[in-house]
Order: C-alpha cells, then sequence, then structure tokens
C-alpha cells in the first residue's frame, strides 16, 4: 500500500498540484498556443479513428480465430501479440523500415499524419482482439444455427444475434486502445517527424516541454491527459460493471 | 448434431469466409508482420557482422546490460508487491478498495512520458517533494538507477495484479481457512496453499512484465537523463543511434529487443495450455 502510494499516488497528485500551483492561466496559455491545441486535437482525432477502426477490424480478426481453421493460424495469434509486447521505440523503427523513406514497396507516410494513425493503430491492435476472443470463444453457435435455420441471412444473424453479446467487450477494448492510442510516445516519436501543427502529438509536445525546463507548462498538459485516460477507465468499469450485472 | 449444422451455417458462405480471412491476414501482415521480418531481414543483410559490430560497441554493451538490470530487479520487486496486493485486493475488505483497483490500472493508460514527470517532480533533487532529502542520505534517484526502477515499476505494475486477482478470486479461501485452522500460520499458508494455486498466474504475468520492462522507453527516457554510457538503456539507444544515422546498430539492437518479446510471447503461449490442464 505505502508502495503503491509512493509509485503511483504521489508523484500523480504532484502533477496535478504543480499543475494547479501554477494556476488557471497557465492552462489558459497551454490551451491557447497554437501548437498545444493542434497537438492535443490531433492525438485525440487520430486516436478515436484508430479506435473505431479496431473496433470493426478486432472484432472481424477474434472472429477469425476463433471461428475459422485454417493452417498457420497458432501463428496468426502470436502476431497480435508482438505489438504489446514490443517495445514502442522498436515498433515506431519497425514501421519505418517499411513505411519510411527507404520503402522497400514505395509507400511513404513518414513525417505525415498517415504516420501517426499508423503507428496508433499498430500499438493498440491487441486490445480489441484479446477483449472480444473470450466471449466469442464462449458463446454457442446453437444460437446461430437457429437464426440460420429460420431463415436469417448470415449477416442478420450476426447483427441480431453475435454483435449484442459482444458489444460490451467490443466497447471495453475501445477504451482501453484509445487510452493507450492517446498516451503513445516512443513508437510515433520516430516516425511522425514530430512537424509542430502537423503531426505532432501530445506526448511529444509534453516531452519538449519538459527538455525545455517549462515544468508547469509540461504538468498542465499532463494533467490534462490524465484526466482522458482517467475518463477512459471509468467509462470502462462501468461497462465492465453493467456486463457482469446483465451477465 | 449442433456441429454438423454449425458447419452448415459456416458451408452456406464460403466466400464470405474466405474475404474475412484475406482481409485479416493481409490487415496483420501489412501492419504487423511485414515491418517486423523487415528488421530481421536488415539486422542479417551482411550475416552476423551488424550484430557483431553492435555488440563491439562499449555503449550498446552497457546499455544492453543496464537494461537486463533494471527489467530483472523491477519484474522482482513488481512480483513481490504485485502478489502482494492481489491479496490485498481480493481477500480482504477496506474502505477506498473500489477506488484502489481502479487506480491499478491507470497505468496501462497513462502516458509513459506523464509518469516519468511525475516521477520527476517527487524524486529530483533540486525541487521535488522527496529529492532533496533522499539525496541528503546519499540517495540519488532521479538521473540514476533507482528512478529508471521505479519508472519500469510503475509501467508494467497492473500486469501481475490483472494476472493472479482473477485466479485468486475463483480459488476461493475455503482452502486457507482449512489450513489456518489446522495450526498453520500465515506464511505456511500463503506457501503451502496460496502460491501453488495462483503459481501459473504468477509466471504468466512475470513473463509479461519481463518483455514490457526491457521495452519500456518513454518514462525511463525522462527519469534517466540519457548519458550514454551510463544511464541510457537500449530502447533510448536505439533512437539515438538511428537518429545517428547509424541505423545498421540501431536495427541490430532493436532486432535484439524484438526477439526478446517475441520469447517472452513464445514462452506465454507455451504456459498457456498447462495452466489450462491443472
Amino acid at each position: 500500500m505505502i508502495w503503491f502510494s509512493l509509485l503511483v499516488l504521489i508523484p500523480l497528485s504532484a502533477i496535478i498540484v504543480k499543475a494547479a500551483g501554477g494556476g488557471l492561466s497557465t492552462f489558459v496559455d497551454v490551451f491557447t498556443n497554437d501548437n498545444t491545441r493542434s497537438a492535443l486535437v490531433l492525438t485525440v482525432v487520430s486516436s478515436l479513428i484508430i479506435t473505431a477502426i479496431n473496433m470493426v477490424m478486432g472484432t472481424i480478426i477474434a472472429w477469425v480465430l476463433v471461428r475459422d481453421r485454417f493452417p498457420g493460424k497458432a501463428l496468426l495469434d502470436l502476431v497480435i501479440d508482438i505489438p504489446f509486447a514490443m517495445p514502442t521505440i522498436v515498433a515506431g523503427l519497425v514501421l519505418l523500415s517499411l513505411y519510411g523513406p527507404e520503402s522497400p514497396i514505395g509507400v511513404e507516410v513518414s513525417s505525415t499524419r498517415w504516420a501517426v494513425l499508423l503507428a496508433i493503430a499498430f500499438v493498440t491492435l491487441p486490445f480489441v482482439v484479446r477483449t472480444v476472443q473470450p466471449v466469442l470463444e464462449e458463446l454457442e453457435t446453437d444460437v446461430e444455427d437457429a437464426a440460420a435455420s429460420l431463415g436469417a441471412t448470415r449477416f442478420t444473424t450476426f447483427r441480431r444475434v453475435i454483435l449484442p453479446s459482444l458489444v460490451p467487450a467490443i466497447f471495453a477494448g475501445a477504451a482501453l486502445s484509445f487510452a493507450r492510442g492517446i498516451s503513445e510516445y516512443g513508437a510515433l516519436v520516430l516516425i511522425s517527424g514530430n512537424l509542430p501543427r502537423k503531426t505532432e502529438v501530445v506526448s511529444v509536445r509534453l516531452f519538449s516541454f519538459l527538455e525545455g525546463g517549462n515544468i508547469e507548462a509540461a504538468a498542465a498538459v499532463a494533467t490534462i491527459m490524465l484526466l482522458v485516460a482517467l475518463l477512459a477507465i471509468v467509462s470502462l468499469d462501468v461497462i465492465q460493471r453493467r456486463v457482469a450485472r446483465r451477465g | 448434431m449442433a456441429s454438423r449444422s454449425s458447419n452448415a451455417v459456416a458451408n452456406k458462405s464460403q466466400v464470405v469466409k474466405w474475404v474475412l480471412r484475406l482481409l485479416v491476414i493481409a490487415y496483420l501482415v501489412m501492419l504487423v508482420g511485414w515491418p517486423t521480418a523487415y528488421v530481421v531481414k536488415h539486422t542479417f543483410a551482411d550475416g552476423l557482422s551488424g550484430i557483431q559490430d553492435a555488440l563491439s560497441d562499449p555503449d550498446v554493451v552497457h546499455a544492453l546490460k543496464l537494461t537486463a538490470q533494471i527489467a530483472v530487479t523491477a519484474v522482482i520487486i513488481n512480483t513481490v508487491f504485485g502478489v502482494g496486493m492481489s491479496l490485498l485486493l481480493v481477500r480482504y475488505t477496506f474502505i477506498g478498495k473500489r477506488a484502489l483497483s481502479v487506480l491499478i490500472d491507470l497505468p496501462l493508460s497513462v502516458s509513459p512520458v506523464v509518469v516519468g514527470l511525475a516521477l520527476v517532480l517527487v524524486y529530483n533533487g533540486r525541487f521535488g517533494w522527496f529529492g532533496p532529502w533522499l539525496e541528503d542520505n546519499g540517495l540519488q534517484v532521479i538521473f540514476a538507477k533507482p528512478g529508471m526502477i521505479m519508472a519500469t515499476c510503475f509501467v508494467i505494475l497492473p500486469l501481475v495484479i490483472r494476472e493472479v486477482v482473477p485466479v485468486l478470486e475463483e480459488l476461493g479461501d475455503d482452502q486457507e481457512q482449512a489450513a489456518r485452522s489446522l495450526g498453520a500460520n500465515a506464511w505456511q499458508t500463503f506457501r503451502r496453499i496460496t502460491l501453488p494455486g495462483i503459481k501459473w498466474a504468477v509466471v504468466y504475468g512475470v513473463v509479461l512484465s519481463l518483455a514490457r520492462a526491457l521495452g519500456e522507453f518513454g518514462a525511463v527516457k525522462v527519469v534517466a537523463g540519457n548519458v550514454g554510457g551510463e544511464t541510457q538503456v537500449a530502447t533510448v539507444l536505439v533512437q539515438q543511434k538511428y537518429q545517428n544515422f547509424q541505423q545498421e546498430t540501431a536495427y541490430s539492437v532493436a532486432f535484439m529487443l524484438v526477439f526478446a518479446a517475441v520469447l517472452c510471447l513464445i514462452v506465454v503461449a507455451l504456459l498457456r495450455p498447462k495452466e489450462h490442464k491443472s
């Protein structure tokens, strides 16, 4: 308990105290700074886009992994976890090697907003898949068969029978992937090029405040990020609670 | 019966099945598989010489050693406290328990840079809350190993707890109560009854947190101060080498980190079935 306080609670409250110590004016300064504001907007918008993509792709991937059978599936299963275990800076390097200036396939996205999306998509890949997969595994195929035998098309079966029971898991995974997306740093620092107002994300911005010794501004940005992260976690908790009640 | 009819459902739309399958494989290959394979190819473009060159650079060797040292220390600390906190969360009731269990997930979604900033604010030697006092007592935290270990611990904190808590909940405490009523003390109960039950969950959590600890970048970069040959870890070294156009070295070190991460994943994948069997 003491360890937890020393490690997590006290340092995090220090950020908020520091930010509050600067008064409201620090927050106003931070927000009126164009670079910071556009970094914030870029981060949140890209994370939202990728979260939406993840919700669709993640569900499809989970579906294929659970219901489909083909050689090499186990390998695919392993690939899903790679972004989670891979060091984030290496993730950036890895993406840069294929989609960077020396791209062997002629796709160059480094230093564009596509790069930001790509990097976020990479690091948040496992979350939706891994939350949906166990739910899908437990789902019986009986109901689907029943729906199909009653004349439902495959799409109708999916929409009316399968999707409703997956929705909580999809949203739980989405909250995790959103939180991870807005906080990503390592994967983005190499590939995004960090152009202010174009491809600079919040964590990179925060780091440059820190390097410039502007601790108050850094703390203010950090507080905003903490609030967004906390919001994501609380909504995750609420969703999980609702699932538990229903189940 | 059920299985036959579910095959009928599946067979009805071979096209959809193939489209989905190809879509998934293409997405994963483009996003993860190909780039990862490319790094491997890049590393071994000139055979083993890339890695040999990298390993002959004292900075690289130092960074790798430091990374291993920090990761192992942080994982050990984290395992002890993780198991302790899981027991606390599952077996005892206290005020603020719910808040605590929400807060434990926080490190997963807090930006590593924010983690670093938080630790710097509290523990740095000049204006931190505890920093000056600790430094007077001869313990420098920020820009030194203790800070880097703390940053790593912060980031990997939830991994062990999240694995152990569900298992503990499932086990229940009947056996523990029985052991206690037969006269076992707390330590004996833990070692003989609780630990064997949660063994695999702990191992799984440890491997995951090891993978994560080896690769931590943002948080460690902020607290480490990044002095080459002193407090520079492998991940930061990769960035620096890349930006200095020593790409071969960067790719070689990156490959080693990827290799370690994938190794951890394979260990986990091999452990999973065992857990189900027992």
